[in-house]
């Protein structure tokens, strides 16, 4: 222990000699260490960042979507055409579906007084708030009676109420959309960016039946989507077989054609986002390893031109009694500590680069504890695994010929 | 105190038909050819001889430094032909001290952490260290220079830190190859002096020169020519370096 503490001593006046040589070195593995923790850090962060809005999708959701259909590569048939039934008729027979709402969307107008916002109308069942896991932040949410009588009532995301209503309450107030006044009856529950970049705060929320009545006419229980939410998440996989059986039933479709309708599930979503994400983690996590690598090159090039500059210093140890091992361990140890210093350093950058990304962006980072560890490892093993060559080539000096050295 | 596996009565260097070639692309340099040599204790010679007589390759051979090509090699009663290259290592720091022509101190290291530096390689602790290099350097008349290092002493006292270094581990060998090569007249002679006082305390050194006056002060004087020994005498009177010095005019404020 007090001789490894002693060769550390050595290496650092040994590395201290050549200043400038030593920084650059060091400076090589410092960027690669910093950004081996940035990326990791990063990519923690958009990982979470991603998970949290899929978490927004609601959770064991599958969504029934219309798809077009081609038979024999050139007529294009009608879109699917997704109905109240539909959903009915899936919540009736499908034993692993636990709710379901249809939901249908448009852009429009909505008018209150001289505020005037350009937004997302959502048409949607009576179980679209438990589904979606949405709640009103004041206010209620609507009555059965509203969806029964297609009354002119809306719910208005945090977003549009800021700019038509301010800061001020807005319950029972009307807003114009489209021909008609809609009284406001509820403010949703601040929701946030949704996996698909959309701003969930920017909608209105009325019943189907409103929608179809008073903004898009379209057929009686028509929808343009359906949102179902399987028993728990064990069952996903088996509902949406089951909501494929049923609607290819209903919509008269032969097994082996295409359906004309979309099954997908929010596992399904959060799966592909997260395979999106790994490949862009790995991709990342190479360039910062080659960056590493490249300093751990610089290292063994600045110890060998230092074996080469001090060959007599190695001819008098081992003259004096040095053994191989002797010469080899230090200079192994120099790179050893050169290595470290940089990872030590290239750690507190990249930590701090953390903590500047995360204020500037203002998300929330965690200190990545593997990070950490790894960079520290990392830059240790770089340091015996590029300074083994030099060291070696020390050691195996002759000692003649080391003396005789210029 | 140093741990000198010293067997039997024994000759403290036996050399027997030793030979050393050094094969290169275009020829075989025959550098000894069938040396033998028998060194007692507390002896000190001086082995001379023109560049290329060979005394170089001798040195190193005697020094641990080389192998013999054909030829055996036993210092102080061990056989180290073919000792591996860590158990020559250890013989280098236990039994031999060397002093180089051209000093060959650590530069930036101070005077004790330069004469430390063997003891380093045989494990002592850092106290002990201290102290032996103190008194090493003490006995060689440096203990006003510790802590200076190589290019803020002179010649003479760079030698002579050097010396200290050599002796620090109480070997019972002492190693000079051209010790005075580097050296004016004045600073020869003290060295030479320094180095007859410790023959005379019972070390054995062995002085490698092509000078016929530093070969003067040794008892025995073997010369090389050709890679062979070309005669072997015994000097009733050598020179002393002390009686030398003193009667060296004295220029002006010579430095030592």
């Amino acid at each position: 222990m007090r001789a490894l503490f002693a060769a550390i001593r050595l290496s650092l006046r040994a590395l201290s000699r050549a200043k400038v040589r030593a920084g650059l070195t060091i400076l090589g593995i410092l960027i690669g260490v910093a950004a081996v923790v940035i990326v990791v850090a990063l990519g923690n962060a958009v990982r979470d960042r991603v998970l949290s809005q899929i978490a927004t999708l609601g959770a064991n959701t599958i969504y029934v979507f219309p798809q077009d259909t081609r038979s024999s590569g050139a007529k294009t048939q009608p879109r699917a055409r997704l109905t109240e039934d539909d959903a009915a008729a899936v919540l009736r027979e499908a034993t692993s579906v636990a709710d379901i709402t249809p939901q249908s969307t448009t852009r429009a107008q909505v008018v209150a007084g001289e505020g005037n916002v350009s937004t997302t109308v959502l048409g949607i069942g009576d179980s679209y708030f438990k589904i979606m896991d949405f709640s009103v932040a004041s206010g209620t949410t609507f009555a059965p009676s509203d969806f029964r009588t297609k009354n002119k009532v809306v719910i208005l995301g945090e977003s549009v109420k800021r700019e038509l209503f301010g800061s001020g309450d807005c319950i029972g107030e009307y807003v114009r959309i489209g021909r008609y006044p809609f009284r406001v009856v509820g403010i949703l529950e601040k929701k946030g960016e949704s996996p698909f970049g959309e701003d969930q705060d920017d909608r209105v929320l009325m019943p189907i039946g409103s929608f179809r009545a008073r903004l898009v006419p379209s057929a009686p229980g028509r929808v343009q989507m359906l949102i179902a939410q399987s028993n728990d998440e064990a069952t996903v996989d088996r509902a949406s077989a089951q909501i494929e059986q049923i609607l290819r039933q209903r919509h008269k479709i032969d097994p082996e054609d295409e359906p004309d309708f979309g099954i997908r599930t929010s596992t399904e979503i959060r799966k592909s986002n997260e395979a999106t994400f790994d490949t862009l983690t790995a991709l990342l996590s190479t360039i910062a390893a080659i960056s590493l690598l490249v300093g751990g090159i610089g290292v063994m090039n600045v110890m060998l031109v230092s074996v080469t500059e001090r060959t007599r210093e190695i001819g008098i140890r081992l003259a004096i009694g040095a053994r191989e091992g002797d010469i080899l361990t230090q200079f192994l140890i120099e790179a050893i500590v050169l290595s470290l210093f940089g990872g030590i350093l290239g750690l507190l950058i990249g930590l701090s680069g953390v903590a500047l990304l995360a204020k500037a962006l203002g998300w929330e980072f965690t200190i990545p504890v593997r990070a950490v560890v790894t960079a520290l490892v990392t830059s240790g093993a770089v340091g015996i695994i590029f300074g083994f060559l030099p060291a070696r080539r020390a050691a195996k000096l002759d000692p003649i010929d080391a003396l005789r050295h210029e | 105190m140093a741990a000198v596996a010293s067997p039997g009565e024994g000759p403290l260097i036996q050399l027997a038909g030793v030979s050393k070639n050094y094969v290169s692309e275009a020829a075989i340099v025959r550098a000894l050819r069938e040396v033998d040599l028998t060194i007692e204790h507390g002896e000190m010679i001086a082995i001379v001889g023109q560049s290329g007589s060979g005394k170089s390759t001798m040195m190193n051979i005697l020094g641990c430094l080389d192998r013999p090509t054909i030829g055996r090699y036993v210092l102080d009663g061990v056989d180290v032909t073919t000792r591996s290259n860590d158990a020559r290592a250890i013989v280098r720091n236990r039994l031999i001290g060397f002093v180089f022509q051209g000093f060959n101190l650590l530069s930036r290291t101070t005077a004790l952490e330069n004469v430390e530096l063997p003891l380093i390689y045989r494990g002592v602790s850092a106290r002990k260290r201290r102290d032996r290099a103190f008194r090493a350097l003490d006995a060689v008349g440096l203990s006003d220079r510790l802590h200076h290092t190589p290019n803020q002493l002179s010649g003479g006292q760079q030698q002579r830190v050097a010396i200290a270094r050599a002796l620090v581990t109480d070997p019972p060998l002492l190693l000079a190859d051209e010790p005075t090569g580097n050296l004016d007249t004045r600073t020869s002679y003290e060295v030479l002096g320094l180095l007859q006082e410790l023959n005379s305390r019972g070390i054995t050194i062995c002085l490698v020169t092509h000078e016929q006056d530093i070969a003067a002060c040794a008892k025995r004087v073997v010369r090389m020519r050709d890679g062979r020994i070309q005669s072997d005498t015994v000097q009733a009177a050598p020179l002393d370096a002390k009686r030398a010095l003193s009667e060296l005019p004295t220029p002006e404020d010579e430095g030592t």
